[in-house]
């Protein structure tokens, strides 16, 4: 077992700004631009991004949701672990609105063929857009990209990428365990 | 996550708390969604599930059938009266007939005690128990306590009178179970005849006097008279019945607090409950309803997923 830092808190905190001034350059001020987290741990971070885009744009009324993917998988009775439903907080129709995804580390690209499914269900998006901290490269198992990416990494299958945040593991820290295997 | 430790729903007996205590947390995430414009999860659309009903129901069929569709499961209907069993094909056949046509989870509702636990053992498919006979109804019971715990905030401490034909009720035993494992206390009450001779021994409290019980409770569930299981006289009128165990607001009103009122439906207006008591306030029977889909999600989809 092998552990490597890939973004300590400073280099953390400077992604998240840089991917909110992406997102600003492209969505003005928001006004009809929604941010929605993936649950359970996506979460984490959108909830960053929409406090620093809000102090940013100073607009108080950016829309802001979660969703949550559990009933949407495409592995479900296929063998694979339960996953805890979580809630979903969507208290707007998605309508002709643009629509970013945002979610922690982007991998198979199955969990947002799901979110992108569950989305569809609150209506029809003008736009959608996804949003990564981490893309792992060169794994994906669907045609799926991402629009934002905090960074990329080249691993392996049976490497982990594990994000921590202060409020969930008393640490910012981005870091891959690797099977030194 | 959890996980539910049966792979069929046959009765309230078989479950764990921790089960019970899933099947809500479930059903919170299903109550949201089918809240929504749009209702639909698409989790079951890979399994085709069987309604057998061997007995008349509305609201427990039209509860699941909605739940099942509303999971995107692929539903076939089928009833006693117009079918084969009429010409004589027994409960076995009937179900393998079914199951040949490939189909993964059989909800059956049938008036013979332990027809589920029978089937079970003999077919491959999940079973979900819609109701057999005297014996249990489990989804009626797990959504009788979730609607108790959302009106209530919680079921352990609360104290929970039964009210009316306890002997030919499978809600009542299936409540029993179900609340008791979520530690209420449970109090049965209706006439002598109709209470099963050995209930105490379940360790639920026993009482004569309706006004008794709903001074002692915090809810109440009405049950009506099962007049279908009846085969002798239990009881000289429904009129006196009504007397001595309905519920009227004269009644509500001389207590000295708040009680809330349930009922498993169907009611009968003017025997168990009467029309202003079911419709006022304190009555959460058309709340009982809605959670009664959102349970029945929770139980198809935590099945389901033991595959």
């Amino acid at each position: 077992m092998n552990a490597k830092v890939i973004l300590e808190k400073k280099q953390l905190e400077i992604t998240i700004d840089r991917l909110c001034y992406e997102l600003i350059e492209k969505h003005g001020d928001f006004s009809n631009t929604a941010i929605i987290g993936l649950q359970p741990r996506g979460t984490f971070l959108s909830k960053r991004l929409y406090t620093r885009i809000n102090e940013i744009v100073n607009n108080k009324n950016i829309l802001y949701g979660e969703l949550d993917i559990a009933f949407y998988r495409d592995d479900f009775r296929r063998g694979s672990e339960q996953i805890t439903p979580s809630e979903m907080k969507i208290d707007f129709t998605v309508e002709d609105k643009n629509i970013v995804i945002v979610d922690d580390v982007l991998y198979t690209g199955r969990t947002i063929r799901a979110a992108l499914d569950a989305l569809t269900d609150f209506g029809r998006p003008a736009k959608v857009e996804l949003l990564v901290l981490v893309d792992r490269r060169y794994s994906r198992h669907l045609p799926i990209q991402p629009d934002y990416v905090g960074i990329s990494v080249d691993t392996r299958a049976n490497d982990k990428v594990k994000v921590e945040w202060k409020e969930n593991t008393k640490q910012d820290l981005v870091h891959m365990i690797t099977d030194s295997k | 996550m959890g996980k539910f430790s049966q792979r069929n729903l046959l009765g309230i007996k078989n479950l764990t708390r921790d089960d019970i205590e899933l099947v809500f947390e479930t059903a919170d995430n299903f109550k949201a969604i089918i809240n929504r414009p749009i209702k639909k999860v698409p989790s079951l659309r890979d399994v085709t599930v069987a309604n057998i009903f061997f007995e008349n129901s509305t609201r427990t069929r039209i509860s699941f059938e909605l739940a099942q569709k509303r999971l995107s499961a692929d539903v076939v209907n089928f009833s006693a009266s117009s079918s084969s069993v009429s010409k004589g094909e027994t409960l076995i056949d009937t179900v393998k007939n079914i199951l040949s046509m490939k189909v993964d989870m059989v909800v059956m509702r049938h008036p013979a005690p332990g027809a589920c636990i029978f089937l079970s053992k003999h077919i491959n498919a999940q079973i979900i128990n819609a109701g057999d006979g005297t014996h249990e109804h489990p989804t009626q019971a797990l959504l009788d306590a979730y609607s108790i715990k959302e009106k209530l905030g919680s079921v352990k401490g609360k104290k929970i009178a039964i009210v009316g034909d306890i002997t030919h009720s499978r809600v009542a035993l299936s409540n029993i179970y179900c609340l008791q494992k979520l530690g209420a206390e449970v109090m049965v009450c209706g006439p002598t005849t109709l209470i099963p001779k050995y209930i105490s021994s379940l360790g639920v409290k026993v009482e004569h006097d309706l006004m008794k019980a709903l001074n002692w409770c915090d809810v109440a569930n009405m049950l009506r008279i099962q007049l279908e299981r009846q085969d002798i006289k239990y009881f000289p009128s429904l009129r006196e019945y009504s007397m001595l165990y309905g519920l009227d607001k004269q009644r509500l009103k001389s207590l000295n607090k708040e009680i809330v009122i349930m009922h498993p439906g169907p009611i009968n207006r003017g025997v168990e409950i009467t029309s202003d008591v079911a419709d006022s306030k304190h009555s959460i029977i058309l709340d009982q309803v809605e959670n009664g889909v959102a349970t029945r999600m929770a139980v198809m989809y935590l099945l389901a997923s033991q595959k």
